[in-house]
Formats: C-alpha cells, structure tokens, sequence
C-alpha cells in the first residue's frame, strides 16, 4: 500500500513539468518514505527523513525554482538511450537483490558481525537508552566525525562558491530598468 | 507575504516553540529518537521560517554572516576537541571513558559534547546554505 504510493508519486514526479509541483511531489514522497521507516521501526532514520527531505531540501529547491523559473524545457535530445541506461542498471540492481538475505532474517551477516556486540553491550558499556545514539556517537564515533567534517566541507564549499553577501547594492551605482 | 498579518504571527508564535524542540531532540537524543543532526535541522527550519515569512534581509541582520562562518567551524572543532581532550588525558581518540572517573559518566559527557557539536554545525550549514540560495532573490 504505501510502497504503491510511493511509486505512484514517483511517476506522477515524472509526468508533471511545472517544477513547483515536482518539488511538491517530491517532499510528499520523502513524507511516505519517512513512514515506511516507521513502519519499519527505524524511527531515527525517520526523523531525518522527515526533517531533512520534508522540510529543508522542499525549501531548498523552491528557492532555487525562484531563481531558474518555474517550467521545465523541452529536452533537447530524445530520451531513448538514457532511458535504455537507467533500465538496464535497475535490472542489473534488481538482479543483485535475489542473493540478498530475506529481510530480518536473524542468520543475516549483517546481524552476525557486530551488531550483537553493540546491542548486548552498550548499556552496560555507556549506560545510554537509545542503542542508535550510543553506536553513532561512541562506538562509530570516527565515522560520525567525518560525516560531521563532510556536513562542513558542504557548507563552507557553498559559501566559497555563491558567499553571503549580498552584492554591493548595485541598484544605486548602476541603476537597473 | 511580508504583508500578511496571520503568517506573520503565527510564524512568531510558533518559532520559539520550534526551537525549543529542535533542543529538547538534541539533549533527549540519548533516550528517544533524535540527536544532534536531526536537532540541528529542526533548529535551523526554525530560522529558516524566519527568512521565508521576514526576509532574507531580515534573516541576515537577525544573525551576521561572520557569525555563521565561525559557528560552522565551532561544531566540528568541539568534536575534534573532544578527540583530542581524550588524547591529552592519556587515552584514545574519542574514548570517552577519560573524560570522567567511571566509563558511565565519561561516555554520557562525551556523547552530549559531541552530539552538541553536531547540531551546532549542521544547524550553522543548512541556514548558510537556505541563506546562500534564497539570498540571491533579493534585489
């Protein structure tokens, strides 16, 4: 059910041209991924979901579409060997699923590895509630450091590239029609 | 939109509530669902909705852009001064268990200091980057 409104969305994503509507379409399909994670008990991730592609990118990309215009271009080539690309690696994708292990399957290696470690042990170990936390913050603590340090490179590569400061008011010396 | 009276005290009403949240989510983190990059979005939305109803202008004299580039900076460098703390107090890089008597109490105050300089950073890039975007709107 919701797996099928999310692809209803997606393609109603790709009909529309009028780029206002896109967004929209795109911030409620983040909305319904963020509930598929609920469902699926991953409330943190969730939470991102829900802040991160709800809210902030949606308002990202509508201060954007303020500045390029609201209306898609007609494509300048035909669609045909993109479309042919993007089939053939869904496939190859699809393909690489049938070896994957059935979901929440216990004999899983992704949950033979560390994950009993981590479960079994971080109570005792940082006496913190919320396993999620305590992995990213302490037990992966280098790996939360470099997407922090990644977070940054992004901001300081957009500041050096469009800056914060407004242009010094070029209205007064060149007066614009 | 700067001239609609019900946007606009509704969006005064409910910024503070909304950063109020974005803080209860940071320092709730180690027992709920959230933590310092959730917080940190959620604290910038709330300065984001301040520029979408306000202005930009108004974002902008509301917090200086010297301001914002040196809060980047200062999430990221009290994780690595966590880091490096534990190193000076003879332990390893980010072993929090150093930074008081027993681990219990040393991997709590790591934890609350780095996930602090989580959502300071991620706070400060996404109203510079809100910024940076619909900034260039303005006359």
């Amino acid at each position: 059910m919701l797996l099928g409104m999310l692809a209803l969305t997606a393609l109603a994503a790709v009909r529309l041209h009028d780029l206002f509507a896109v967004t929209i379409m795109f911030g409620i399909y983040s909305l319904l991924a963020a509930v598929v994670f609920v469902v699926l008990d991953a409330v943190d991730v969730a939470f991102t979901e829900a802040a991160v592609g709800v809210g902030i990118s949606t308002v990202l990309m509508l201060a954007t579409i303020g500045l390029v215009g609201r209306h898609e271009q007609r494509p300048a080539h035909r669609p045909l060997l993109p479309l042919l690309v993007v089939a053939v690696t869904g496939a190859a994708l699809v393909y690489g699923t049938l070896d994957m292990p059935f979901f929440a399957d216990p004999a899983a290696p992704v949950h033979q590895h560390v994950v009993p470690y981590y479960l079994g042990k971080s109570p005792e170990q940082t006496g913190i509630p919320n396993v999620v936390t305590s992995i990213l913050a302490s037990y992966r603590g280098y790996d939360t450091l470099g997407e922090l340090a990644v977070i940054f490179t992004a901001g300081v590569g957009v500041l050096a590239l469009l800056g914060l400061r407004r242009r010094k008011r070029p209205a007064k010396e060149h007066p614009t029609p | 939109m700067r001239d609609n009276p019900v946007l606009r005290i509704v969006a005064k009403i409910i910024i503070p509530v909304i950063l109020l949240f974005a803080l209860y989510v940071q320092f709730h983190g180690d027992f709920g669902p959230g933590g310092g990059f959730q917080a940190g979005v959620i604290f910038a939305a709330g300065f984001i909705l301040y520029g979408l109803v306000f202005g930009t202008e108004a974002l902008r004299n509301a917090i200086p852009p010297g301001l914002l580039r040196f809060v980047i900076a200062l999430g990221l460098v009290l994780y690595a001064g966590v880091g490096a703390t534990t190193m000076l107090l003879g332990s390893d890089y980010l072993a929090y268990g150093a930074l008081a008597d027993d681990l219990i109490g040393g991997q709590h105050l790591g934890i609350f200091l780095v996930e602090l300089g989580v959502g300071i950073t991620v706070s400060a890039v996404t109203v510079t980057i809100f910024l940076a975007f619909a900034g260039r709107n303005d006359p």
